[in-house]
C-alpha cells in the first residue's frame, strides 16, 4: 500500500468514526491532563516549601537547651542546664566553623502607639541575627553592640506592626512607641517577608537588642535559645559537631553522654519539610495514576468494543487485496494520529487547568517536563497497543472468518 | 509484483486461447473442524472453469456451494486437494500473495453487499485500488467512477451504503468487485436478498461483463436465475453431481426493457 494512501486511509477511518475516534481521545486527555495537573501541585508546593525554608537565613543552627526527644526519654524541665552568655563567647571563640552566633530571647509585647495597640512577640537578639536570618532593613538602621552593652531602649519592627499601630504606608523611624509600658525608640523597618513555611507571619514581631529585652523586660540572667549560621552549607554538620562539643565541655559531659541540648540545622527542617510535600507529590501522583488507569480502561473499552466491527472492516478490506501488514499499519496509524492528537490536548488542558489552580487558588504550580513525557507516552502506549492488538488478531485470520467474526 | 500486473493485463486481453481454465480444481476437499465434531464441507471437487464463461453453482442450502466459492476467491484455504488459478498453483503462496491474488485477479460479490459503513460509494468501489501500487489518485477517481457507470450508479457516487436500495448496494459491490479488472468475478446469492427486478438488474451487468470478456461465477439457488448464465454446476453434499451447458440463456437486458413500468415504481 502507498504511503499516501495509508495515511488517506487512516484519516477517514477516523473521520468517520467521530465518536469512537473522541471518545478514545478523551481517554488519552482526560489521563494526560490529570497527571499533568497534579504533580504541577505537588512539584509546586515541594518547591514553594523549600523556597520558605530558604528565608529562615543562611546555614542557620538552632540551639536549645533541652534534650532531643527523639531516640530516648525526654529529660525533665530542670535537668538541663540553662544557657548563659558564656555559652555564646564559647561557641564565638572556639568554633571555627561558626560564622556567627547570638544569643535569643523572645517575650510577648503589649505595644502602645497613643490609642492604638498590638501584641506580638518581643526578639532580644545581637545585631549579627540578621546576617544569620538574612534580614534586611527597608528603612532606618539598626542597633548595635553598644546598644547591647548599654541596653538601650531601641527596636526594629516589622512591616505588620507598623501597620498595626501606625497604619498603612506610615513612617514611624524616630517616634516612641511603649512595649509592656517600656517606652522604645523605632530605628528601623525590616523588609517584607511574608509568611513562613508554617503559616506565621514573618512580619510581626519586634527586635530589639539582646540585654534589652533580657534584663529590662523579662529580667532573667540566662539566655533562651542561640542562632547561628556555618560560614559555608557544606559547614553545617562540622559547626554542629563543633557546638556539640563546645557546649558538652562547658558542662562536664563525657564524649559518649547525651547532650542536654539540641541542635537543629536548617537541613534538618528543609529535609523533614521536603519528606511532608514528599508525601503530598505521592499522594497526588497516586491520584493521577488512576484517572490515567481509568483513561486507559476507557480507551481499551472502546477499542474491544469496536472489534466486532472493525474485524469485519478488516475482513472487507483483505478480501479487495489487503494484506495483513496494509491493515495493521492503518490501525497502528489511526491510533498513533489518535495518542497524538490526545495528548497534545491532554497537555495543552493539563498546562491550562494548572495554570487556572495557580490563578485562582493562589497554589504554586511548575509543570514537569517529566510528567508530561511520562503521561504522554503512557496513554499513547495503551492507544497504540489496543488500537493495535485486536488488529494484529483481525489480520491474522483468513479473509472469510474475519467478515464471519461475530 | 511488477510482473504479475503484466500477466493480469495479458490474460484479460483479447489474444488468450479460449480454452484456457481460469480456474482448475482437483480433489478439493474442506473440512470444518469445531471442536471434535469434523464437517466435510467438500468431499473432493474437480472442475475447470474456462476463460469467458459464465457459470452458476447450483444445490441446496449446505451443499458446500459458498466454502466452493470461498476457496476459488483465496478468502479461505482448502484442506486437501489443488487449485490452479490462471495457471497459479495457489497452495503454495504466501499470504500476502494471496492478498495480491485477490487484488488483482479475483473480484468478490457478497451476499451480504459487505460495503464499509458510513464509506461513499465512491470510496467503496476506490478501496481495492487502495490496495495496488502502481495506480495514481486520478487513476484511482476515473477507474471507480468508470465502474460505477458500468452498473448505472454514477449518479450515487457519493451517497453512502444506507442511502441506498439493496440493489444498489449490490451494484456497489459490482463495481468494486471490477474496478481492478479481475480475470475473473465470483458472486455468492448475489441477488439471495434482491427482489426479482432488481436480481434481472444485476444479472443483466453480469451479463454486459461477462460479453466484455470477464469469467463470472455465481452461487444462485433460483434457477430462474441459473437461465442467464452459459453453464451451469449442481452441488450436493460437497460433491458435484451435475454440470450442463445452458441450451439458450436468456437476455436480463432484453427482459428488463419489456418488464412494465409499474414495477419500477414500486422499486424506487
Ligand atoms: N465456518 C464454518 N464452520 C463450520 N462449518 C461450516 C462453516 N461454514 C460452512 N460450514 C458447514 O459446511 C457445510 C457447507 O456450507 P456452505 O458452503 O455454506 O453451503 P451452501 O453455501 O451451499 O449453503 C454446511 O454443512 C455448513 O454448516
Ligand atoms: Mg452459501
Amino acid at each position: 500500500m502507498k504511503m499516501k494512501n495509508l495515511l488517506i486511509a487512516t484519516v477517514r477511518s477516523l473521520s468517520k468514526n467521530k465518536m469512537r475516534t473522541f471518545l478514545t481521545m478523551l481517554g488519552i486527555i482526560i489521563g494526560v491532563a490529570s497527571v499533568i495537573a497534579m504533580l504541577a501541585i505537588g512539584q509546586g508546593s515541594k518547591q514553594s516549601i523549600q523556597a520558605q525554608i530558604s528565608t529562615l537565613g543562611t546555614n542557620v543552627l538552632m540551639i536549645w537547651p533541652q534534650a532531643s526527644s527523639t531516640g530516648g526519654v525526654r529529660m525533665e524541665a530542670g535537668s538541663s542546664q540553662k544557657m548563659t552568655l558564656e555559652d555564646v563567647t564559647a561557641i564565638s571563640d572556639r568554633c571555627p566553623a561558626v560564622a556567627y552566633v547570638t544569643p535569643q530571647v523572645r517575650t510577648s509585647g503589649q505595644l502602645v502607639n497613643g490609642n492604638m495597640n498590638w501584641r506580638t512577640s518581643v526578639f532580644g537578639v545581637y545585631p549579627n541575627y540578621f546576617e544569620i536570618r538574612n534580614l534586611r532593613l527597608s528603612s532606618g538602621s539598626l542597633f548595635s553592640m553598644n546598644d547591647d552593652r548599654s541596653a538601650t531602649k531601641v527596636c526594629v519592627i516589622g512591616q505588620t506592626v507598623v501597620t498595626n499601630l501606625f497604619g498603612v504606608n506610615a513612617d514611624p523611624i524616630g517616634s516612641f512607641i511603649r512595649i509592656n509600658k517600656i517606652p522604645f525608640k523605632i530605628i528601623g523597618i525590616t523588609e517584607k517577608k511574608g509568611q513562613n513555611a508554617f503559616g506565621q507571619d514573618q512580619d510581626d514581631m519586634v527586635i530589639a537588642p539582646f540585654s534589652t529585652v533580657q534584663k529590662r523586660m523579662m529580667a532573667i540572667t540566662h539566655i533562651q535559645s542561640m542562632l547561628a549560621s556555618a560560614k559555608t552549607e557544606s559547614l553545617i554538620p562540622t559547626a554542629s559537631q563543633e557546638i556539640t562539643e563546645v557546649l558538652k565541655a562547658k558542662r562536664n559531659l563525657g564524649p559518649s553522654e547525651d547532650p542536654d541540648f539540641t541542635i537543629r540545622t536548617q537541613t534538618d527542617i528543609a529535609n523533614t519539610a521536603t519528606a511532608t510535600s514528599g508525601i503530598l507529590t505521592i499522594l497526588l501522583a497516586t491520584i493521577a495514576s488512576i484517572s490515567l488507569l481509568v483513561g486507559g480502561i476507557g480507551i481499551m473499552n472502546i477499542m474491544l468494543v469496536s472489534v466486532t466491527e472493525r474485524t469485519r472492516e478488516i475482513g472487507i478490506r483483505m478480501s479487495v487485496g489487503a494484506r495483513g501488514r496494509d491493515v495493521l499499519l492503518q490501525f497502528l496509524f489511526e491510533a498513533l494520529l489518535i495518542s497524538l492528537l490526545g495528548g497534545f490536548i491532554g497537555v495543552t488542558l493539563g498546562v491550562l487547568v494548572s495554570q487556572l489552580i495557580a490563578n485562582i487558588l493562589s497554589w504554586p504550580v511548575t509543570i514537569t517536563i517529566q510528567s508530561i513525557l511520562m503521561s504522554f507516552i503512557f496513554s499513547s502506549a495503551i492507544g497504540i497497543f489496543f488500537g493495535w492488538y485486536p488488529a494484529r488478531k483481525a489480520a491474522s485470520l483468513n479473509p472469510i472468518d474475519a467478515l464471519r467474526y461475530e | 509484483m511488477h510482473r504479475r500486473c503484466k500477466e493480469v493485463e495479458a490474460v484479460a486481453g483479447e489474444d488468450i486461447d479460449m480454452n484456457k481454465a481460469i480456474i482448475s480444481v482437483k480433489a478439493l476437499v474442506k473440512i470444518y473442524k469445531m471442536g471434535d465434531v469434523e464437517v466435510h464441507a467438500l468431499r473432493g471437487v474437480n472442475t475447470d472453469i474456462m476463460k469467458d464463461d459464465f457459470v452458476a453453482i447450483m444445490g441446496k442450502s449446505g451443499s458446500g456451494k459458498s466454502t466452493f466459492m470461498n476457496i476459488i476467491g483465496c478468502l479461505d484455504v482448502p484442506t486437501r486437494g489443488q487449485y490452479l488459478l490462471d495457471g497459479v498453483d495457489v497452495s503454495s503462496l504466501t499470504k500476502d500473495q494471496l492478498a495480491n491474488l485477490r487484488n488483482h485477479k479475483i473480484g468478490f460479490v457478497f451476499q451480504s453487499f459487505n460495503l464499509l459503513s458510513r464509506t461513499s460509494a465512491l470510496e467503496n468501489v476506490e478501496l481495492p485500488l487502495m490496495y495496488n501500487k502502481k495506480i495514481t489518485s486520478r487513476e484511482m477517481r476515473e477507474r471507480s467512477l468508470n465502474a460505477l457507470e458500468a452498473v448505472g450508479l454514477a449518479d450515487r457516487a457519493h451517497h453512502f451504503p444506507n442511502q441506498l436500495s439493496g440493489g444498489e448496494q449490490q451494484r456497489v459491490a459490482i463495481a468494486r468487485s471490477l474496478v481492478n479488472n479481475p480475470v475473473v468475478i465470483l458472486a455468492d446469492e448475489p441477488t439471495g436478498n434482491l427482489d426479482t427486478r432488481t436480481s434481472l438488474e444485476v444479472m443483466g451487468i453480469f451479463q454486459k461483463l461477462n460479453q466484455q470478456g470477464i469469467t463470472i461465477v455465481i452461487v444462485t439457488h433460483e434457477a430462474d436465475i441459473a437461465a442467464y448464465t452459459k453453464r451451469n454446476i449442481s452441488f450436493r453434499d460437497g460433491r458435484i453431481i451435475k454440470a450442463i451447458e445452458v441450451d439458450k440463456p436468456r437476455n436480463a437486458a432484453e427482459e428488463l426493457a419489456l418488464m412494465p413500468v409499474i414495477v419500477e415504481e414500486d422499486d424506487l
